[in-house]
């Protein structure tokens, strides 16, 4: 096509505001990605989490979160045999850095990663005042941060303590299932490391996808499910202490 | 700096998100529920005997409103975007919701109501008045100056209709607050379909004891005798809402330590530590049980004018306590345990921060600030009120 004068006088307003986004970092479009055809969730196997933490240390690296704050974390439980109602649990500094001291001696004891259940019935979209919190079609809770409120009720309301609210920005974060690289085709930072496969991401609205083999086959469940919030992180050989 | 925390919190747990800031908001709108709630006991139910604090309840209603939002403004992480609630509200959430839940009390209600209640007398006083108060009434005029009997009657019947709306529009603004805390499903220290009703009632126990302090106090200041038929009629009201706050508490606390849920031991534990001094100490024995005792008295032995002064105003400072622990309990107490029920944090209060006691200290200073100039701006004291300029008002009825 060949470009005028005038029409090239033309595109500079329009070429001028792309430029504006590119300087202030606009994430890279993702054309090939449809909303509608992902239903975003993931599956945690406890019986392969050797609790080393490295998810951790790669979820705040690739989502720059604040020292102190977790979008992911990893617990160690200890239960002595049948005391399945008081478990000991412990997550220093998240489990950022693993266990490296002995666990109590007897009992069963075990590590359960967590991050945000990106609920298909969300307390903590219900509750948003200006919905800066939402549901995408995809099935990722998401926080619009320019429009966040930080008045905090969306912390409140998860019942699994995902939830902060950024010093930095001072608004509510939490695990975007890394959106930045799902939508591109790539996997979630923590489950990209996983020395032992302990984390799968899973688009349970792809028939190829292996989960649905793998929900077929296991026993799984979701954390709290009397909370009923339609919680889309599944887990493997969970222990009935853990909450 | 180290928060200290025993047992097992969530890692994202350990920092309270609520601080006292949220717990001065259901105390103020509570006070102003309750002030107005009183108010209307004089205009619909035709107590007479409380007449003295009609006016003082319905300014001090609204000097508590006009505060009210403070509160929620500092603590939010974004208060430049806060009137996104309004612009762009999320119909799913009870806290966008209270916002015109807010509005419409404000608006709808209690500004109508003390304007028509006071609309004689802001005619008359700008006519009489001169220089810059002139003007100011000429302005609270909104351009109406027809104080002829028929206006006076509409006045009233208007302001009559206002009232009954008045009282459900207290009940829910109340209400609401503790529908935001109730509808926790999350916390099963605030998630109970009772928590909107004990708050309704903890709303009119606080408002009736703060009416009845400031009218003790603004006589007292005034060198005016203070009309013990109505202050006993205060105080009587006060002991019936009072018994049945507390009884509503009791039944809460009586079905959580029958069912004892999964819950149940966690919040057990954090009652008999970290909650006993405010729980037990200052919200039920100090504020609660001793209060009632002390009014519930006076119903059964005739004591002297002095005496009975000294009582209320003890009692009325001990509900007022009881009350304000009450909301830290709930507000405070809701997020001192782990969700994962396995163990507790500690609330760490700031002094000169944005959330600090400071501020607080501040806001619950400011309905004071603003009443005294709304006091000045429209008296209201029955004695010092202008004589009507044709007739009175229609007679209310007699109690």
């Amino acid at each position: 096509m060949d470009i005028t004068r005038r029409r090239l006088l033309g595109l500079m307003p329009a070429a001028a505001v792309a430029w504006k986004y590119v300087l202030a970092g606009t994430p890279e479009a993702s054309p090939n990605y449809r909303l509608t055809d992902h239903w975003w969730g993931m599956l945690m196997d406890i019986t392969k989490c050797i609790g080393c933490g490295t998810c951790v240390r790669a979820c705040a690296e690739e989502n720059d979160v604040p020292d102190g704050y977790y979008r992911t974390w990893v617990e160690r439980y200890h239960r002595d045999e049948w005391k399945i109602e008081r478990p000991e649990v412990e997550s220093p500094d998240g489990g950022k850095h693993g266990y490296l001291h002995e666990p109590a001696e007897g009992g069963k004891n075990f590590f359960v990663p967590k991050l945000c259940n990106h609920c298909a019935e969300s307390p903590c979209t219900q509750v948003c005042p200006v919905g800066a919190t939402f549901d995408a079609p995809d099935g990722v809770v998401l926080i619009d941060k320019k429009y966040c409120l930080g008045c905090r009720y969306c912390i409140q309301a998860c019942p699994y303590g995902c939830r902060f609210l950024n010093p930095k920005t001072n608004t509510a974060e939490k695990c975007t299932l890394c959106y930045h690289r799902i939508t591109k085709g790539l996997t979630t930072a923590c489950c990209e490391v996983c020395p032992t496969g302990a984390r799968q991401l899973a688009d349970l609205k792809n028939p190829k996808d292996p989960i649905h083999e793998f929900l077929r086959t296991h026993s799984v469940q979701v954390l709290k499910p009397h909370m009923a919030t339609g919680a889309k992180v599944f887990y493997n050989g969970m222990d009935g202490s853990v909450r | 700096m180290q928060i200290p925390v025993e047992g097992f919190m969530y890692p994202n747990e350990v920092e309270l998100q609520w601080s006292i800031l949220i717990v001065l908001y259901p105390f103020i709108t509570g006070l102003v529920a309750g002030a107005f709630i009183l108010a209307s006991l004089e205009r619909v139910f035709q107590v007479q005997a409380v007449k003295p604090t009609y006016r003082l309840a319905l300014l001090t209603a609204l000097a508590f409103l006009l505060v009210a939002p403070l509160p929620l403004q500092l603590h939010l992480g974004h208060p430049e975007r806060s009137l996104e609630m309004y612009l762009t509200p999320h119909s799913s959430s009870a806290m966008a919701m209270f916002g015109f839940v807010y509005l419409w009390y404000l608006m709808a209600v209690l500004l109508l109501e003390i304007w028509l209640d006071y609309r004689r007398d802001i005619v008359v006083m700008s006519q009489k008045e001169k220089g810059w108060k002139r003007l100011v009434y000429r302005v609270l005029t909104l351009g109406s100056s027809n104080i002829s009997a028929r206006a006076l009657h509409i006045d009233e019947r208007l302001g009559y209709f206002i009232t009954l709306i008045g009282i459900p529009s207290a009940f829910l603004l109340h209400g609401y607050v503790g529908f935001i805390f109730g509808s926790v499903k999350a916390n099963p220290w605030w998630s109970s379909p009772l928590m909107p009703i004990v708050f309704v009632f903890s709303a009119m126990v606080s408002g009736i004891a703060a009416v009845m302090l400031i009218y003790m106090f603004s006589s007292r200041l005034r060198g005016r005798e203070i009309d013990m038929r109505c202050l006993d009629t205060i105080a009587r009201y006060l002991l019936y809402t009072f018994i049945i706050d507390f009884s509503l508490e009791m039944l809460d606390l009586l079905q959580r330590i029958y069912e004892a849920d999964e819950s149940f031991r966690s919040l057990d534990f954090m009652v008999h530590t970290r909650l006993w001094t405010s729980q037990v100490i200052i919200q039920i024995l100090l504020g609660t049980v001793t209060p009632i005792a002390l009014i519930a008295l006076n119903q059964f032995v005739k004591l002297a004018d002095v005496a009975r002064k000294r009582i209320y105003g003890l009692a009325g400072c001990l509900t007022l306590m009881g009350i304000f622990a009450m909301r830290w309990n709930v507000v405070i107490g809701g997020q001192l345990f782990s969700k994962s029920f396995l163990g507790y944090t500690t609330y760490k209060m700031d002094f000169a921060t944005r959330e600090g006691l400071l501020p607080a200290l501040i806001l619950m200073i400011l309905p004071f600030v603003i009443l005294w100039v709304l006091v000045k701006l429209l008296p209201p004291w029955l004695e010092s009120s202008p004589a009507p300029a044709i007739s009175a008002a229609p007679a209310r009825g007699i109690n």
